[in-house]
Formats: C-alpha cells, structure tokens, sequence
C-alpha cells in the first residue's frame, strides 16, 4: 500500500473510529507524521505476509493521558531511542516495525517512527482496535512475549523493563511513565515475521483508512453514515455492523480509577420514545445497554459518531447534548476465541456479562 | 445611561439603555475607518432620544473587525513565534497546519527554545534564558514588532512565559507587542500556541482600532469608559483588547443571544438569528450560549477557544428559493446585502425568502404587487421550506424533547410566523433587530480558573473552593461587582492515566459591571 500525506486525515479519521471513544485525539499525531515524512518521507507500508519468517519485528506506540499528549506530543528522538534500546537488548536490528493497536494516535506514531528509522511499516497490529492496557493484544494471548519492553521520554531517559508477564509489564511500565511525564514512548512485543503473520490482525491500515475515506465520501453524498456502514459490511472483519441507537446524550458520569477513565454515558432516544442507552467506557467503550439489555460488548466495537457528520466522538470529548449514533462492530475473530476474551473480554474488564457477538444481539 | 454598539461587517448598531430600559437604537453602514460609523449611530441615538453625552456612563462595542481582518488577512503583521518546550513537542513545530496565505502574511519566524513544565506543574526542563535571549535578537534584526510566546503547559504554570517576556523586553525594550500563550488559551499546544500568534499578528490592528473608538467616542464628547465584549458574553477593558484582539473572535453569535436573552426575559430557550444569508441556532443556559466542545477553525487556523456552540444554517433573508422536481430548494446560496436590488418585492428579478414570506401575507415590505403572480403551491411549499429548515435546526440543538421557548431575532426573522415543532412559544422580542448592540450593552464582566488538582492530595471541595476564588477575584479584577459574581460553570475532567486524581478544573464565575457613579 502506497500512503500519501493527504490520506492522513482518512487514517486519522478511521483509526478515531477503531479507537471506541479512547486511542487519543490523532490529529497531533497526524500532524507529527505529516512533519516526519516532510523530514523524512513516506515509509514503506508492507502486508504482514510479505514478511520474511525470520525477520525481526517491532511494536511501537505512545502510552499516555491523552491531555498530556496534545501538550507534549513527542520528541522524534525518542522515538528512534525506544527502537535502538529494543535493538541493543535483543543484539539484533529490526526489519520492519507494527503497530500495536490502530484505533486513536497509536496508528500514527508508527509512520512517524517508520519514517524516522527509514524501515518498512507492516498493515496489521495487535486487536484492530484500542485498548488501556498493553497485555490487550493478540500476540500476548498467543505467546508473543510482552517483554523486554523499552520505555523513553524526550528527555532521552529510557527504561528497559524486563518480567513475567504483560500484566506485570504493564503495571511496572504505568508507574514508570508518571514519574516520565505522564507520556512515553513504548517498544514492546518483538517478533519474527512468522509470529507477525500468524498472530496479528491484518490490513488495518488499510481499513482505517478505508473507513475515513467511506465517511469522506458519505458526507459528499449526505448520508455518511450510510455510507460507512456499506463500507464496513465490505470489510473482512467489519462486516456484522449496525446502528444500536440514534439519541441524545442526557447524562454523563465520569469518575478517575486507578489511573483510568471509567465512565457512564447515557443517551435518549430521538424517535420521541422514552429508550435510552447506557454506554461504559473505560477509556474505551465496553458495553452498550438499551433499556438494560446489552446491544454491544467488548471485544467488539462500540462506537460513537456524530449523528449528521459520521465524526467520531473520543470519551474526553462527549458532552451533554451531543446527538450521536451509536455503532456496534464485529471484532476480528481472532479476538472473539476463548483464549482472547479470557485476556480482554468481559470479565477482563470487571463486567459480569459473557462474550455475546453483534450479530447475535 | 449606557450604549451598546455592534460594529459588523456591514452594519453598525447602536442601543441607548437606560437601566433594563431600551431607549433608543438604531442600524448604520459600517464605515471604513470604524469610528465615522460609530458616530454616525450613536449620534442618532442621542439625537432620537434627547440625551447629553455627559449623561452616558459606559460604552459597550462588539466588534467582528479583528474576526474578519484574520480572515481576510488583511492588516497583519509578521510575528517572531517563541516556543518554551525542548526536548517536548519538538515533533509538532510551530504553525504547522496553518493555510500558505496567512503563513505569507505573518512570516515564518520560529524559535524552539529549551523549558517548560509537566502536567502537575513540576519544570519539565528549566528554561534556557540565553536562547530567549538569542531569539529576541535575531527578531529584532528582522525588524519583527510582535512576538507570540508559548510554554509548554503554561496554562498549568505559567512563570516562564512571564519570565520569557521580562528577557524580551530586556533585549527589546518597551515597543514590542508580546502575547503570553497562558492569557489565551488552555491546554493543548498547537491550539493555544496558534491563538497566541493570531493575537500576536493583530497587534497592530487592535492598537489603531482602538484608537477609532476612543477617537469616535471624543468625537462624541462622550467621556465614559468603553469595554469591549469577548467570545463567552463578558467584557473586556479598551487596555486588554488592545493586547489580546483574539478573545474578541466570534463574538457577535454571543452578543446576539445574550441580547435576545436579555429582551425576551428569558435565560433558557433556543434563539435562531436570522440574518441576510445565515440563520444562527444557539442554546441559551443560564443566560449564557452553550459552549462549543469541538475545534474551531478561524480563517483556516485550528483554534480551541470558549466559542458558543452555534448551528448556523444556510437561510435568510436573501436565500434563493427555486422548484426542482416538485421539491423546494431554499438557499444556501443568497443575494446577500443586494437583497434591495434583486429580490423580487424590491423589483429585481430573483425569488428570496423574503418575497416568499410577502406573498404568503405575513410580512410587509417592498412591493407586495410584484409577488401576486406566484403559484399557490410554489408560496405554500416556501413557507413550509422556511419552517422545516428553522424547525431541524431547533431541534439539532436541543438538549431535550421538553418544548422550550424559542427567542427570534435578526433582521430575517419576519420569515417566520407559525409554530416551529420542538418550543413551546416563539417570541419575537422588540428590536430583535439590534440584539446584538443590546447584547453588547449588557455583556458582564467574568474570571475563570482553569488548572489541573490532584483531589487525592487537596480534597475536592478545597480544591473547588479556591478555585472559586481565583475565578471571583480575577472577576473583581476586572470590574464586576463582587455581590453580583455567580458561578456560571464548572467543569471537571478526570485526567485519564495521570495518579493521584488529577483533574482538571474549570471554573467560570461573572458578575455585572461597576459603573461610574453607581
């Protein structure tokens, strides 16, 4: 795939719908690739299949509140430090960097790293989605091991964190990034390219930039909405979709623990009936509820779009008023097996609720 | 007494108030020069009214001047733009996605510079003076009259903007116009840095229309002070609009529903302002407009100021209305300020809304013969268009299925004469037309805190509580009256990922102004 800087505000606009109300605001992050390739140039963007087996692969994101992200944004020389501190540790250079997650910012950082360190950027992450925590990613639940994880901040300080497991690294890694700032950069989940093809969830780049050239398209035609549920139903992963609810939020309620974002937002149907829709967001939305009953629940996708424009609305953004559809998605099907939803599904995130798919709801 | 004035693009409104009282007002043509328009209205006022200008105790003026010069980047200046952040944020250089044109128009001067603070307030990294230094010497080489200075996470703590401009002025003197990003936005970077180089790039322009209304007002032989009013509905001294243009940016959707608050009575109900191309949809609470919560884009430029949340839609007056396939098409295209010559009431050959509304019967101006020979159904299915559109902007920005009063005003809004779905009664207030000068002349005087607290360690209801009284005192400050300081909003966000409970806290109060002699 041949990305061009225009195509970013697309990429940025889809990974925005990938990113479930967290991920962070892209437009920094767009704005920071645009900067890298102007320095830089255009990476390289490969399928995952055109990997050597051998080849040794890299995960590369930011880690942060996002209020802090749009105040620091990056350096560019971290970046380039978490990769050559991950080099070093594993005594070997990477051939091609990943991105972990593809919903908010940490779809962009990637390009700009690519861009930095002139290597190829593979179309595929870790869940083709966001999630808080970075043991949320298909290649913890299939072996990939999280660590060493290397950690830096613009003031080339940089961690290498070494341990059990990838909820042990993150705790460690959490506490860390406080003390750095509140926003660092992060290597993780190093790779052969067999682990890449067999274990990650493919062509994402791709359908994030699908998704923002769809609702592009869909507000050329005025009914954009329409227009990316087309799109999606298209899509390999995408494709169960529908609109759970059109409304009106009429109540949000937010509260800070343990570092996260966790909150309730409720929405008021505009048909005139009295139904209403719950939403639970943890950074990320986890679980939608009509009247009680759930439309829509983590691992797949709830997400949240302004009812006339199809523009993704993030949690820090959602205000009293706003009229929003909701949209439910099917998550890749390797994030809805067992082994998956034991790491990020219900219960992961303290929800009673089992695992129940879109289609079937 | 006291004079609320609008200077728009192409009126100028005035409103001689006395009290809670309307005692005159009045429309004029915009002039060139700002000031000769000025005179031209309130001289009227006065005139109408019998009142001496000794008699008049404050001037209050709305101005979309500085909007509009940004816009049409006309009058700008080059700006040296001085960032405190290295190592942070070097990924995300100055006026990074700003248009070709206004880069041409304001330069490119850029100068990243080592410092800044953490989200907490901690020093990030500590400031490098000798670079500040550096950087005002090479703009002092180019000849560059006005600086924009943005420290990273100065909203936060802002000691090394104010440090920054001490070495300025140092290495500069006292003619340099320096704008502080912390006296201009709030979190986020690139939005707060760009309103600082607006700012910064109208220096010039605020100092000479300023001088136009005092200029005006002497003309007058009206000795008051004058205030200025800003985006969110309160007002600025003439000495601050003279440093800070920017917070005067789309002020006029504020003056205009705060006036239709304050000439209706009301203090929660929609307001729809119809003018000659545009009808604006704003929700009043409390008195005040709802607050945008998305980015604003001015001219081009990412912006995140306090801006109301405004649906404007493309009606009225001037719209052009046509039959396609059997379905009304009203607008967005308009006759605009032409409305006089080409619509058809006024003997021109184009159907506007306006000539709709006089062959239906209810409105009353130009030539209503010219209208007789339109087709029933084409008048019936425009005065249904005209409603529709009015009645799913009101219902985009509701805020519940309840009905609540709509308030009418702007010159268009002799297009409306039914019931619009969705509100419980439309009012047409009297001089609907000058809302926006009545709403200028009742602007109150406000003061925010905006900071990040970590509950965990102060307690939330200290934390509100200075908080408070940071926002109260800046408020005094700035001339209100202290026992008429309310709290207009508070807003608590938790800071995803940040210890502690860190949240950030906005709190903003206003209070009427004190006037002379009161």
């Amino acid at each position: 795939m041949k990305l061009a800087v225009k195509d970013l505000v697309d990429v940025g606009r889809g990974a925005a719908f990938l990113g479930t109300g967290g991920g962070g605001d892209p437009y920094i992050g767009r704005m920071m690739a645009a900067n890298a390739i102007h320095e830089f140039g255009m990476p390289e963007i490969i399928s995952a299949d055109e990997l050597d087996d051998n080849a040794l692969v890299l995960t590369i994101a930011m880690l942060g509140a996002p209020t802090v992200l749009t105040e620091k944004a990056a350096s560019g020389d971290d970046i380039d430090l978490a990769i050559r501190r991950m080099e070093e540790t594993l005594g070997r250079r990477a051939d091609a960097l990943m991105p972990i997650e593809i919903g908010g910012i940490n779809s962009m950082l990637p390009i700009i790293a690519a861009a930095r360190l002139g290597l190829p950027l593979i179309d595929a992450d870790g869940m083709g989605r966001a999630f808080p925590e970075i043991q949320m990613v298909t290649f913890n639940v299939y072996g990939v091991p999280c660590t060493p994880v290397t950690v830096s901040d613009e003031h080339l300080n940089s961690l290498v964190v070494q341990t059990g497991s990838a909820k042990r690294a993150e705790d460690l890694v959490r506490v860390s990034s406080i003390e750095m700032g509140c926003s660092v950069i992060l290597s993780s989940y190093s790779m052969t390219g067999r682990q890449a093809k067999d274990f990650s969830v493919k062509g994402t780049m791709t359908l994030a930039l699908g998704i923002g050239r769809a609702i592009a398209q869909g507000r050329k035609e005025g009914k954009p909405i329409d227009v990316l549920v087309e799109y999606l139903k298209t899509t390999p992963y995408y494709n169960k979709c529908k609109v759970i609810f059109d409304g009106k939020v009429t109540d949000l309620k937010r509260e800070t623990t343990k570092g996260f974002a966790i909150g309730h937002c409720r929405l008021t149907a505009l048909d005139g009936s009295d139904n209403t829709m719950e939403v639970t967001f943890q950074n990320e939305h986890l679980v939608a509820r009509e009247n009680g009953q759930v439309r829509a629940i983590v691992p797949d996708l709830i997400c949240m779009v302004d009812r006339e424009t199809a523009e993704p609305v993030p949690v820090e953004a959602l205000k009293y008023g706003q009229r929003l559809k909701v949209l439910g998605v099917s998550a890749a099907p390797i994030m809805r097996t067992p082994e998956s939803l034991a790491v990020f599904g219900p219960h992961a995130f303290g929800l009673d609720d089992e695992f129940t798919p879109i289609e079937e709801l | 007494m006291r004079i609320g004035v609008d200077v728009g693009g192409t009126n100028t409104d005035a409103a001689l108030m006395s009290g809670d009282r309307v005692v005159a007002s009045c429309k004029r043509l915009t002039t060139e020069n700002v000031s000769d328009g000025i005179v031209s209205a309130i001289s009227a006022i006065l005139k109408e009214s019998d009142v001496e200008s000794s008699k008049i105790q404050c001037v209050m003026i709305g101005t979309t001047h500085f909007t509009n010069a940004f816009v049409e980047r006309r009058h700008l200046l080059d700006v040296g733009v001085i960032r405190i952040c290295l190592p942070a944020a070097r990924a995300i250089p100055p006026l990074i996605d700003w248009p070709e044109d206004i880069l041409a128009a304001i330069g490119n001067h850029r100068y990243l510079i080592e410092g800044g603070y953490q989200i907490d307030g901690r020093v990030n990294s500590p400031l490098d003076e000798n670079a500040v230094r550096e950087a005002a010497r090479d703009i002092q080489t180019k000849d560059i009259k006005t600086i924009a200075v943005t420290g990273l996470f100065s909203p936060v703590n802002n000691a090394m903007e104010i440090r920054a401009e001490e070495i300025i002025r140092e290495e500069m003197g006292k003619d340099v116009a320096i704008t502080l990003s912390h006296k201009v936005g709030r979190a986020g970077i690139l939005e707060r840095e760009n309103a600082t180089v607006m700012n910064a790039c109208l220096a010039d322009l605020s100092v000479h229309v300023v001088s136009s209304f005092r200029r005006a007002l002497r003309e007058l032989d009206i000795s008051a002070p004058f205030y200025v009013s800003q985006n969110d509905g309160t007002l600025m001294s003439a000495e601050h609009v003279e440093r800070y243009p920017v917070l005067t940016f789309a002020s006029g959707p504020t003056n205009s529903m705060r006036g239709a608050a304050f000439l209706s009575g009301l203090k929660n109900a929609l307001v729809v302002d119809i003018g000659g191309t545009t009808t604006d949809v704003g929700m009043l609470v409390n008195g005040f407009p709802r607050e945008s919560s998305v980015t604003v884009d001015i001219g081009g430029v990412r912006t995140n100021f306090r801006m109301p949340d405004i649906l404007a839609l493309g009606m009225g007056g001037g719209s052009l209305v046509s039959l396609e396939n059997e379905a009304i098409k009203i607008g967005p295209r308009s006759v605009g300020y032409q409305l006089l010559e080409k619509s058809l009431v006024f003997g021109g050959d184009t159907l506007t809304t306006s000539d709709i509304a006089v062959a239906a019967g209810y409105a009353n101006f130009g030539e209503k013969a010219l209208v007789k020979n339109l087709s029933r159904d084409l008048v019936e299915k425009g005065v249904d268009g005209i409603h529709n559109i009015v009645a799913e902007g009101v219902d985009r920005m509701k805020t519940s299925a309840d009905p609540i009063p709509l308030i009418l005003v702007g010159g268009g809004s002799v297009l409306v004469n039914r019931d619009i779905a969705g509100t419980s009664e439309v009012i047409i207030p009297d001089h609907a037309g000058v809302a926006n000068a009545i709403g200028a002349s009742i602007a109150q005087v406000s003061g925010e805190s905006d900071s990040v607290v970590l509950y965990e360690k102060v307690g939330r209801e200290a934390a509100l509580i200075k908080a408070r009284q940071v926002a109260l005192d800046q408020a005094v400050d700035a001339g209100a009256i202290k026992e008429t300081v309310e709290v207009l909003d508070i807003e608590e966000t938790p800071l995803a990922y940040a210890p502690g409970g860190a949240v950030r806290l906005r709190i903003k109060v206003a209070g009427s102004l004190k006037l002379a002699g009161i």
